[in-house]
């Protein structure tokens, strides 16, 4: 019984970043923009959050580092709403840019960091019960609030929305930048919290796990929450298991991404894919179709 | 200031608007340089003393655009199907995996094992390619996730392999396999690591594939198909046809670009993020460049392996990571896909009327 909760308690917080991450895209996913720049963004948070915490050393300012980290996603995902909401360019291809950009800065700028020690490593909890808050915020703006609906709507039908006077291109913008600055904020958890350095490729395809968990949760907070913990408990299990039983540890370092192609084959097959917002992709503008 | 819809812009303003998008590309990883702490002058003419300059920097351009040419014109007739094939990189390695695999296990007389070693590459990649397009045609799963996903677990695969059952014989340090026998690799050019019959395959699939798409039934049908779906299910295409064809293509040459790389360069199977440094991404920009055209994927992919072999010089001149290359592949990107909209619109100045 023991074994199970401390397995649970390490789930969740192996599970922490996923979540933090799948919500972000999760949001600017319902507002009709796919961001797969995840990756990018938050190998960006991770820098800038170790960074500033680095830099300005002693304790008390976790908050100024984890601030840097959300800003440095935002700014990273400001670009993506200008290049595919103002310029209206194919939302994948920018994405795809973003993660290449954001991985080769960070890996750049952040050079000068590796292998440099933090002294002050901050609780986990915290970030996990400010995760599980956001999921239920979140959940209820989108679907009890009247800015939740506008944003739906703007996912949904741009056109509708704006016949009713919702400002489209806003409201877009501001859900890339906010899950921006959630990819920022998942990575500031890895180089602060989880394992208290930096090194190059520390994000380590998370981010690509999240966007592919948000197509699994069928854009739903809530479940995303169960998501993030079954990823979670797999990486638990990844490393509690390694090297026992003879099974090479490639096969358990390949797992997650296998189960995610098998996870998104079952969502396929449940008919989840039309879960997606109707205008998910499109770049909106007025006067076309 | 206002702007007007442009229904086909003229090929020269598609070039301006490219050329354009580069050149700012340049100016931004200028900036780039700069809060990195180089001059970026001193960058730029340290790539292009280090690459174009010097004989030796001729064969490295030319050595790193022969995987980007071979996968680049796949993913031009990828991309043009809307079949978003970002698992190159995976791809690659499972063709370098099957060639390997022929070449160190197969007893074939030494005629054939190189054509073998090609077409086990070859049918090694298409199938790590055939698998996304299974998952999108029978589940609608979105490729651009699973290709991606099997980049992981094809590099995996690889450590896998060369730390285990392929262990070779005499290593230290890095892990690889045993060395392929001297009739398994490929020529080279007197002097240099280009391996040129690579080189000519991708020249010929540049032009063959060129004559597919503008030519051929099947290259109509793949233009339908991706420019309008629903026209083509109103022709009565069967689209499912058309995209396993294309995923084929795409990632056969990619497990070629594999072969070439194993057998032309490392003459072992080798530790994945050296024996790819890459290109299944940097292919991407190879092919966007192209718009669409497997034929201007002879210019593209010489660009990019220009960039490729910039970042070695900036790697050992200057002591740069070379992550610098990701920088140059993102930004390149962005303005690329970003400048598409002058295409669509034209700026007009002034009052409408």
């Amino acid at each position: 019984m023991e074994e199970l909760f401390s397995a649970l308690a390490r789930a969740l917080s192996f599970g922490t970043p996923l979540l933090i991450a799948c919500l972000g895209a999760l949001l600017n996913e319902r507002a009709g923009v796919v961001n797969l720049g995840v990756e990018g963004m938050m190998a960006l948070g991770a820098l800038a959050g170790f960074a500033v915490a680095y830099g300005s050393g002693g304790d008390g300012n976790l908050w100024l580092a984890v601030s840097a980290a959300m800003l440095a996603g935002a700014l990273a995902a400001l670009l993506h709403g200008f290049v595919t909401i103002t310029l209206g360019a194919n939302q994948f291809v920018s994405g795809l840019a973003l993660a290449m950009l954001g991985l080769g800065m960070a890996g750049l700028l952040g050079k000068r960091y590796e292998g440099l020690p933090l002294f002050n490593q901050p609780p986990e909890w915290p970030f996990t019960l400010g995760a599980l808050g956001l999921a239920l915020g979140l959940a209820f703006v989108l679907g009890a609030t009247r800015l939740g609906l506008a944003l739906r709507s703007v996912g949904e039908n741009p056109a509708a929305a704006d016949l009713l006077g919702v400002n489209v291109r806003a409201l877009r913008y501001a859900a890339v930048v906010a899950g921006g600055a959630l990819a920022g904020l998942a990575g500031a958890y890895l180089s602060l919290v989880y394992r208290p350095s930096w090194t190059d490729g520390m994000t380590a395809g998370l981010g690509w796990i999240a966007v592919a968990l948000v197509i699994f949760v069928g854009w739903s907070p809530l479940r995303a929450i169960f998501g993030a913990v079954f990823f979670g408990l797999l990486y638990y299990l990844q490393f509690r298991l390694q090297g026992q039983m003879g099974i090479p540890t490639e096969v358990f370092a390949s797992l997650p991404y296998l189960l995610v192609i098998l996870v998104l084959a079952l969502s396929g097959l449940r008919g989840q894919q039309g879960n997606a917002p109707e205008a998910l992709g499109k770049p909106y503008r007025r006067g076309e179709r | 200031m206002r702007l007007e819809p442009l229904p086909a812009p003229s090929p020269l303003r598609v070039l301006g608007v490219t050329l354009g998008a580069l050149a700012l590309a340049f100016l931004l990883v200028g900036g780039v340089f700069l809060a990195y702490g180089v001059n970026p002058l001193e960058a730029y003419h340290t790539m292009l003393q280090g690459t174009l300059l010097e004989a030796k920097g001729w064969q490295e351009v030319l050595r790193r655009s022969i995987p980007l040419l071979l996968i680049g014109v796949g993913l031009t007739l990828a991309f043009r199907t809307q079949f978003f094939n970002i698992g190159a990189e995976g791809q690659l390695l499972l063709g370098a995996v099957l060639a390997a695999g022929v070449a160190l296990f197969l007893p074939l007389p030494a005629p054939l094992s190189l054509p073998a070693m090609a077409l086990a590459g070859a049918l090694g990649g298409a199938l790590w390619c055939a698998v996304a397009a299974w998952l999108r045609l029978r589940f609608g799963v979105n490729e651009i996730l699973t290709t991606l996903m099997l980049n992981y677990v094809a590099q995996s695969l690889v450590v896998f392999l060369i730390n285990g059952p392929w262990r070779g014989k005499d290593v230290r340090g890095y892990i690889y396999s045993d060395r392929l026998a001297d009739y398994q690799q490929l020529p080279v050019l007197a002097g240099s690591s280009v391996h040129w019959p690579t080189l000519l395959l991708g020249v010929v699939l540049a032009l063959g594939l060129q004559l597919l798409l503008f030519r051929t039934t099947l290259g109509f049908r793949m233009r339908v198909v991706g420019e309008n779906p629903e026209a083509a299910r109103y022709l009565g295409l069967a689209q499912g046809r058309v995209l396993f064809a294309v995923a084929l293509i795409t990632g056969g040459v990619a497990g070629l670009a594999g072969v070439g790389e194993l057998a032309g360069i490392h003459h072992r199977l080798i530790e994945p993020t050296r024996l790819s440094s890459g290109y299944g991404f940097t292919a991407i920009i190879v092919a966007w460049l192209a718009r669409g055209h497997p034929v201007l994927v002879l210019l593209t992919a010489p660009l990019l392996g220009l960039i490729l072999a910039g970042g070695d010089v900036l790697k050992v001149s200057l002591n740069m990571p070379f992550r610098i290359v990701d920088v140059f592949g993102g930004v390149m990107l962005l303005c690329l896909i970003g400048s598409e909209f002058f295409l669509r619109y034209r700026l007009r100045w002034g009052r409408g009327g």
